[in-house]
């Protein structure tokens, strides 16, 4: 049944497609029923699946010639994933709701990225995966470059050309497998049995994980992230920063680390304190928690800091899962979820709740205009998102940062000591933004200015939107073991075998 | 050698015979009939009846009663049937696209230079000798060249006829004095026994120079770097459908010839051995080719403006990823190869399709021309976007399958540091890059706003043809990404049949 979120997906972008943009709520009602379709769909099978043992939704064949097969299946990892996309779709058209430019285009665009990415979370077959995974791109650009907003064009192509040029990477990983695994296909659990000789994936691995790494914003090659997301417009870094970003973590968990686990073991030589591919990516996803959090301090544009945000948080995935430890692995998934709520939530409140109101992300214009007073719901929802954010306990954040830490106390005690740096900087930066743009000085002068038009009072959509999102902000925060026991089953499975060599 | 038997030749070529019957109805009807009457009635009249011989020919190819040769000048095989069938099917869409959109007067003759281009490359894909190979690759040249020049109304358009004839002689040279090398050495023009002989003495240097001036020869009719230079202008000046002829069907034909040399003539060159294991005496120049294809082809389309152009350089980019596949000789190589041409050709005639449209429309085809195309009309503008990230390689689109099967046919069961895995790297580097110019156009028609009109708006045409076109070609690009075997298995098959 999971299988239909991706049917639905492309066909209601197709349906939309043909549907005249004057006709623009009937557009937006079908988009959102479609992306509550899937949102529901994706639930059910969670919840009919308690143990979240791994299943086979479709499996024929293809390409019968090289062996690649149509074969979609879903564990614990898959169904939180996808959970995840159901709502980021969700919320993402009710934040679209005020979209009135070429209408049908933009949701048409907005659900086919929804389908791809339903399907690179399904995909059991590395090249159908890829297939998904390289669907997803151009929506994005289309998206950012025609209803995005500052510098459109510019962050529109860089995302693009990054996202390729990760994929073509992760192409050429692929095609080398192939090469070098004859007979074996494309299935994921074939290829995990068939593991490559230690010395194939030790130059795979890196290939293919740092060209899902660049999609998930990976320090050094995280740059297309914030421009990317400042210029796209609500939905669309909802959906960036929410799934899209995931695309490249599930990536590097699912295929580069699943598949080339050998890799990960210590090279044989020093050079300095590295000694291993996972020491390379831990200390990468270190500073990128670190850099970004300071990047974050620093910056004038709202957006920006929220962009850079989601670097840091996306650092935390990576070290989580180079942490190589059960709880560590949990965290960095439960992470995934809880990040892509998150942002989703900041997002809304910058791009849609302010921006749309007040037309400019610039702190201290903001700052002048006693937001706290005249949009006090968006207030509200910052100051929990941000909370969130934070980590404070209750939240999503909490659990999942927590599990990462104590993960990561034992491979890495180190640089987990940074980690905790990071986090410390993350409180200040949202700090920081909370009592600027919210908390500032009201300017009389200003404000006598403004109060003749007064900002336009949330609507509905908005209010919905922000409800779903924190309500699965605390559900998953409360109830984390809903998704932690399934994760946890999936990584007990065979296909981790050589991931996990009794480690946990 | 057996009496030549002139049934069994009629029985054979049958298909030309049909072409040939059309050219010469076509260029009456135009003299008879349709004199003086108008324009629209013409085109409308020349091209139905070419398309009739068309079928026919379609009609005749698929009766052909298995094995069926001419002596031992032609051959019918299972692959070059297929092949036939496939360049029937691409010169019927050309047709298609030319009527009414030529700027000529000299309908009849346009269509007919169309019909015996095609005569031309199906009797080149069943050529087993170099006389029959060489005069079917003049004969569809020729008539190449003429269809560049018959936009009377573009000097372009002449000037890019003679430069490609001018390059177009030279390479024709450089084919013949590789043929009399290959005469030289077996005594014979046939392919098997010039093929035989080389096995007998692969190390011979004449072997060497055969190669090269072949490749070279070839390489123009493919447009390989470094003798890709007229395919720029060809592309630019010759009338639309003119072009998509010189894009599509002859570089299928050309492709057809390629591998037959290289398997079957020069397949046990030195280097030494045929199959397998080591590598063929050709594959040092046929790898430069590729590697220079690659990167000229993609470096200099980033600096178009222009999208004739710039589907004349990723032209010569495409041609560099589809050698990718020839660093493998095994039949699975091959059969990606033909099915990489195959949609290659199906993506460049519909983004020739859609430029037809625009050019309906009024607008020229610099990239400026597009702004607003999405607008104006949305699904020729949707059609463009299937073509464009077909040939930049986005799946679900038969580019990316067709990339796919290439590489990995090429990759398959060598080493890390072989020359093929090298080559797939700069392929896949040569990809990235340009996304970035196809993007660049699919920008101007999405995200550009307006622009201004080349000349008056012409009347609204009432010709859906062109529309017509792209939206099936955009159908069978996407139907031959999301099912890639069906005609894959049925390449595949021919090929194991023919060999």
């Amino acid at each position: 049944m999971l299988a239909w979120t991706v049917y639905i997906s492309f066909v209601a972008a197709a349906l939309v497609l043909l549907v005249p943009p004057r006709y623009t709520s009937a557009i937006r009602w079908f988009a959102l029923l479609s992306a509550v379709g899937g949102f529901a769909i994706s639930l059910v099978a969670m919840i009919a699946n308690p143990a979240g043992a791994p299943v086979t939704l479709v499996d024929v064949p293809w390409i019968p010639s090289i062996g690649a097969h149509y074969w979609l299946s879903a564990d614990g990892i898959s169904f939180a994933l996808c959970a995840l996309t159901g709502l980021a779709a969700t919320t993402g058209i009710l934040f679209s709701w005020n979209i009135e430019h070429r209408v049908n285009e933009y949701f048409a665009l907005f659900l086919a990225l929804i389908g791809g990415v339903y399907g690179v979370f399904l995909a059991n077959d590395v090249l159908l995966l890829f297939f998904f995974y390289e669907i997803a791109i151009v929506p994005k650009y289309f998206l950012i470059s025609i209803w995005g907003s500052t510098n459109r064009e510019y962050g529109a192509m860089k995302l693009a050309i990054y996202s390729f040029v990760g994929s073509a990477m992760v192409l050429f990983g692929i095609l080398s497998t192939y090469m070098l695994t004859s007979g074996v296909g494309f299935g994921l659990p074939d290829l995990a049995r068939h593991a490559l000789p230690h010395a194939q994936q030790m130059w795979i691995f890196p290939l293919i994980f740092l060209g899902f790494g660049i999609l998930a914003g990976l320090w050094p090659f995280h740059t297309w992230a914030p421009t990317g997301h400042v210029a796209a417009p609500t939905a669309a870094s909802m959906l960036l920063a929410g799934v899209v970003m995931k695309l490249g973590a599930y990536g590097c968990l699912r295929i580069a680390m699943a598949l080339y686990p050998a890799a990960l073991e210590p090279w044989g030589f020093h050079i300095g304190w590295i000694s291993s591919w996972r020491d390379v990516f831990a200390l990468l996803a270190v500073i990128g928690i670190v850099y970004g959090a300071a990047v974050a301090l620093v910056q004038q544009d709202f957006k920006f800091v929220i962009g850079y945000s989601s670097v840091s948080h996306m650092g935390f995935v990576i070290f989580g899962l180079m942490t190589l430890t059960g709880i560590g692995l949990d965290g960095a998934v439960l992470q995934m979820v809880s990040h892509g709520i998150l942002a989703g939530l900041l997002f809304a409140v910058v791009g849609r709740m302010i921006y749309e109101r007040t037309h400019t992300r610039m702190l201290p214009d903001l700052e002048g205009m006693g937001l706290a007073s005249r949009l006090p719901f968006a207030t509200v929802i910052f100051v929990l998102a941000g909370m969130a954010s934070m980590g404070l306990p209750g939240f999503s954040g909490f659990v999942s940062e927590l599990q990462i830490i104590v993960g990561g106390w034992s491979s890495y005690p180190w640089l987990t000591v940074a980690v905790g740096i990071g986090i410390v900087i993350g409180i200040a930066y949202t700090w920081r933004v909370m009592q600027r743009a919210f908390f500032g000085e009201q300017i009389v002068s200003i404000d006598r200015q403004t109060e003749k038009h007064e900002f336009l009072p949330i609507t509905w959509p908005e209010k919905a939107g922000s409800f779903l999102l924190l309500a699965a902000t605390l559900l998953v925060g409360l109830f984390p073991s809903f998704l932690l026991t399934r994760i946890a089953t999936a990584f007990a499975s065979p296909f981790f075998d050589g991931l996990r060599q009794g480690r946990w | 050698m057996s009496a030549f038997s002139y049934t069994q030749m009629i029985h054979t070529l049958a298909p030309q015979i049909a072409l040939l019957v059309g050219v010469l109805v076509v260029l009456a009807i135009d003299l008879g009939p349709l004199r003086g009457k108008s324009e629209n009635i013409r085109w409308r009249g020349i091209v139905l009846a070419a398309l009739l011989s068309l079928l026919t020919a379609a009609w005749f190819t698929s009766s052909l009663a298995l094995p069926a040769s001419v002596a031992e000048l032609y051959r019918i095989t299972p692959l070059s049937l297929l092949l036939n069938h496939a360049l029937l099917l691409l010169s019927a869409i050309i047709l298609l696209l030319s009527v009414g959109m030529t700027p000529t007067r000299h309908i009849s003759e346009y269509v007919s230079l169309i019909l015996l281009a095609t005569i031309g490359m199906t009797l080149l894909t069943g050529a087993t000798d170099l006389l029959v190979l060489f005069l079917a690759l003049e004969l569809f040249s020729l008539c190449l060249y003429v269809l560049t020049g018959m936009d009377k109304l573009k000097t372009a358009s002449a000037e890019a006829a003679l430069k490609y004839f001018l390059f177009g002689a030279m390479s024709a040279a450089l084919l013949l004095f590789g043929f009399s090398y290959l005469y030289g050495i077996a005594g014979s023009t046939h392919l098997a026994v010039i093929g035989k002989a080389i096995a007998a003495a692969p190390q011979d240097p004449l072997v060497l120079m055969a190669i090269v001036l072949v490749l070279a020869g070839l390489g123009f009719k493919i447009a390989a770097a470094p003798f890709h230079f007229w395919a720029p202008d060809a592309y630019q000046g010759a009338p639309l459908s003119g072009a998509a002829a010189a894009a599509t069907s002859s570089k299928v034909a050309s492709f057809a010839i390629l591998i037959q040399m290289l398997l079957v003539v020069f397949g046990t060159a030195a280097g030494n051995g045929s199959f397998h294991f080591t590598q063929p005496g050709w594959l040092p120049v046929l790898t430069i080719l590729t590697a220079a294809s690659i990167l000229i082809g993609n470096f200099a389309a980033l600096a178009q403006h222009n999208v004739r152009r710039l589907l004349a350089y990723s032209a010569v980019a495409h041609t560099g990823y589809a050698l990718v596949a020839l660093q493998s000789t095994s039949p699975e190589a091959v059969s990606a190869l033909l099915y990489y041409v195959l949609t290659y050709s199906l993506a460049t005639l519909g983004a020739f399709a859609v430029l037809t449209v625009l050019q309906q429309q009024g607008y020229g085809d610099r990239y400026a021309d597009l702004a607003g195309f999405s607008r104006r009309s949305p699904i020729a503008a949707l059609c463009l976007l299937v073509f464009l990230l077909s040939l930049a390689g986005i799946p679900p689109l038969a580019g990316f399958t067709g990339k796919f099967l290439v590489f990995g046919a090429a990759m398959q069961g060598r080493e890390i540091y072989s020359g093929a895995a090298v080559l797939v790297g700069l392929a896949l580097a040569g990809s990235t890059v340009s996304f970035y110019y196809y993007l660049q156009v699919l920008k101007f028609a999405f995200v550009v706003d307006s622009a201004t009109q080349s000349g008056p708006t012409p009347p609204p045409t009432r010709n859906y043809l062109p529309l017509f076109v792209s939206i099936l070609l955009a159908l069978l690009v996407i139907l031959a990404g999301v099912f890639p075997s069906v005609l894959l298995d049925a390449i595949h098959s021919a090929i194991l049949a023919s060999s």
